[in-house]
């Protein structure tokens, strides 16, 4: 369980002398029981007492890091099991996989390809975060692999083999890296973390049953390596959320050590690209860390990416999309003006009814706060004189050969008054729900 | 040693529904559907067992629909143009139950009448034995003057009738207090108007057996987070013992994703969105999955492959997995 503020507080030289940035020992008692500091924050705090307070000062899912030229990622340091009590923090990071039994030119072609692929989602670039390596044959058939790989791109990489030599030889190729290596199991775990610690690699355990697995990280670390990752050998769905679920639950819920680390997820396995989507699918929202792919296609690795970034959104935060004119569809000087909030959802909602309608438009998102329309209407964030403060600032008049604005549905109680701070255009009044706009437009154009 | 399993202890549990009535009970169904009865957060089989799996409605429609995407249209061919060779492609299609939506206009522009919206029902039910929803075009007035006379002509089927929202919910609740159906009650991604929605028809009188909620989900890219969440946190409150949260919960995931210009269409669109068919299958597949793992107990969805998709993944999340 994890030690209570008063309990670190027993521990602590209890002087205030503020050291740490905090008034009193008892006020970074509270922060560190809430794991919101580090306990070296305190200069003065005494030998006996870190060793006491070194396992709950912890992060509860512990941070790993991979890095390469000029590519880090960064996974785990979650503290919840589900996204409304705060956030999830770090995505999980997607990797494909290459293994070494292929061409090399095939490799590096095939690497390039995804290396290169970028889509657009609200505004930003999504791609993958780098490649699994694995091992099917010998040391130097890994290392010429990972030259291939190498060849095509910089971002971090997954050696994945059982025989530490092996493995060896393809770290050989990737000095100055941080890399992530699999996978020590109850056999090998010596000379895998040898390897690992040698190399300045984080590395996966695995094991034939949790049970097994909660014994042999803590040997591992003992042996002085603590940047581990959890493969918990998902083959299918139910044991997915099963495992997963158990992991995350013991090493949150109760600081259960052993388990306190992120979790890979191995959805190529599968070996059938729709299964793979769908265990992808829900790796992203049961707990995984690192998410291992096979088949790439851009229509589908699209929604995985864009899941991604859903279920990782914090939910405290509403998300905001740029104020501003957006056109939808080429418009012309004639086409008709829309007014929206800037909340994300309320945004792409309208947006995306226009888009689909075919006709085209310009759709003024003004600034309310992030807030839906009645949300921002009700909190006054979305009033008269914020929408025509918005049309002037963001140009529309000049934009436009014509003077009307059309007003959601929602918010028609505006109109006389947009009348008035906007003199001389036409307030029309559209529907109340997104949905309805194409046939709003069809009938207005 | 042994791990102690991280057992939650839950004091509620989701309310067990039944939809469709067969001969024995009244109604003309080949079997009816159970939801609900969850007494654990989702799939967490060393807490207990699940006890009746999330299940897959299609939804298919009055009239051919002129706004749908033509990759349903294509797949579902000739049979867009009759409900009742509809429903029949859906059920070979692997469907559990069957969302038949009524149309606002028929497809020369003309209002929708109770006439053609009963025979619409009449042809679905002859046409499949699967139990059956039933949603008006989302139009108070509309829905109330369609969906009672379907309520009275299915007497005794256990439709599911819908959607009641707070502010028209009176008369859907009364047509089916009246006929023995069911109703599905919609609250825009909150969990304390999803309570209240529940307060308002549990006070109009129908038994909560008879219930269903929509919290409301966005698609995957258009909100799906919001739905995620909510779902979940109506889940843990419902096993937490909040009986106004204990209804099964029903998400559209069909309407929502082919809305969405990734589902909908395949021209003028970014090259990097790849192949638009399996974009789209995939959208509405991921979707559904991400929402059965956050509690949905009915995804309604619109692709036949879509369904074969979440249905192989049903298959293996309802069995307890071995763990050695
Ligand atoms: S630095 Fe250490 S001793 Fe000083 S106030 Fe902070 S906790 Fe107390």
């Amino acid at each position: 369980m994890a030690i209570s503020g008063i309990e670190i507080y027993k521990m602590l030289p209890k002087t205030n002398c503020k050291d740490c940035g905090f008034p009193t020992c008892m006020a970074f008692a509270l922060k560190l029981a809430a794991k919101q500091v580090e306990l070296s924050a305190c200069p003065h705090v005494s030998e006996e007492a870190k060793a006491q307070l070194a396992a709950s000062s912890e992060p509860p899912v512990r941070l790993i890091t991979l890095e390469s030229d000029g590519h880090k990622l960064e996974v785990g340091n979650e503290v919840v099991l589900f996204r409304h009590e705060k956030t999830f923090y770090n995505k999980p990071g997607f990797f494909f996989l290459v293994k070494d039994s292929e061409e090399p030119a095939a490799i590096t072609a095939r690497v390039k390809e995804i290396d290169a692929f970028a889509v657009n989602y609200v505004g930003i670039d999504l791609t993958v975060d780098g490649f699994a390596v694995k091992s099917e044959g010998e040391g130097a058939a890994l290392a010429a692999a990972v030259e291939a790989v190498r060849a095509g791109t910089k971002r971090p990489l997954i050696l994945i083999g059982d025989d530490p030599q092996v493995l060896s030889a393809g770290l050989g190729k990737l000095d100055g890296e941080k890399t992530l290596i699999a996978t020590a199991t109850p056999e090998n775990w010596e000379a895998m973390t040898d390897l690992a610690v040698a190399h300045k690699a984080s590395l996966v355990v695995t094991a034939g049953s949790l049970d097994e697995l909660a014994e042999l990280t803590p040997k591992i670390k003992e042996k002085g390596l603590p940047n581990l990752v959890l493969d918990p050998q998902v083959s299918n769905f139910n044991d997915g959320v099963v495992k997963n679920t158990i992991l995350r639950r013991m090493a949150l819920a109760k600081n259960f050590r052993p388990f306190g680390f992120p979790i890979i997820a191995y959805p190529y396995k599968a070996g059938v690209p729709e299964v793979e989507i769908a265990l992808a699918t829900q790796a992203i929202t049961k707990y995984a860390g690192f998410i291992v792919l096979e088949n790439f296609a851009p229509e589908t690795f699209y929604g995985l990416l864009v899941l991604r970034e859903n279920i990782y959104t914090d939910p405290q935060k509403p998300i905001q999309v740029q104020p501003g004119v957006y056109e939808i569809n080429q418009p012309s000087p004639e086409a008709p003006v829309m007014v929206t909030t800037n909340f994300s959802i309320t945004y792409f909602s309208v947006a995306n009814e226009i888009e689909s309608s075919g006709l085209p438009g310009f759709l003024l998102v003004a600034d309310a706060e992030g807030m839906s329309v009645l949300t921002a209407w009700a909190a006054g964030n979305f009033d008269a004189e914020q929408i025509a403060k918005d049309v002037k600032r963001f140009g529309v008049e000049e934009k436009i050969s014509h003077k009307s604005i059309i007003l959601p549905g929602h918010v028609a109680v505006l109109s006389g008054e947009l009348e008035e701070e906007l003199p001389g255009w036409e307030i029309k009044v559209g529907p109340r729900e997104a949905v309805d706009l194409p046939a709003y437009l069809k009938q207005v154009a | 040693m042994a791990l102690e399993l991280p057992k939650d202890k839950w004091s509620g549990s989701v309310q067990e529904v039944v939809i469709g009535a067969t001969a024995a009970d009244g109604g003309t169904r080949t079997a009816a559907v159970t939801v609900g009865g969850e007494t654990t957060m989702p799939f967490v089989h060393f807490e207990a067992e699940t006890p009746n799996r999330p299940v897959l409605a299609l939804e298919i429609k009055d009239f051919r629909p002129n706004d749908w995407s033509t990759l349903l249209l294509d797949v579902w061919g000739e049979a867009t143009n009759d409900p009742g060779a509809w429903a029949k492609a859906a059920e070979e299609a692997g469907a559990d139950l069957l969302l038949l939506s009524l149309s606002l206009t028929d497809p020369e522009g003309n209002p929708n009448t109770p006439e053609a919206a009963v025979k619409a029902a009449k042809a679905v039910l002859e046409g499949s034995g699967l139990p059956l929803m039933v949603y008006g075009p989302g139009q108070a007035e509309v829905d109330n003057e369609l969906l009672v006379p379907v309520a009275n002509a299915c007497q005794g089927e256990r439709i599911v009738l819908g959607i009641c929202e707070d502010k028209n919910y009176r008369t859907l609740v009364a047509t089916a207090m009246a006929n023995g159906h069911l109703v599905v009650g919609r609250a825009p991604m909150d969990v304390n108007l999803s309570k209240q929605l529940n307060i308002l028809i549990k006070d109009a009188g129908l038994p909560l057996d008879r219930v269903l909620m929509d919290p409301t989900t966005g698609a995957l890219g258009y909100g799906i987070e919001y739905g995620f969440s909510v779902m979940e946190r109506l889940r843990l409150a419902a096993l937490r013992g909040d009986a106004m949260t204990q209804s099964p919960m029903s998400v559209n995931v069909g309407f929502e994703t082919w809305k969405t210009k990734e589902s909908k269409v395949g021209d003028d669109v970014p090259e990097t969105w790849g192949d638009w068919e399996e974009r789209a299958i995939s959208w509405e597949t991921i979707t559904a999955i991400t929402l059965i793992e956050a509690g949905a107990d009915i995804v309604i969805l619109r692709h036949p492959e879509s369904l074969k998709r979440v249905r192989a993944a049903i298959d293996n999340l309802i069995t307890a997995p071995e763990l050695s």
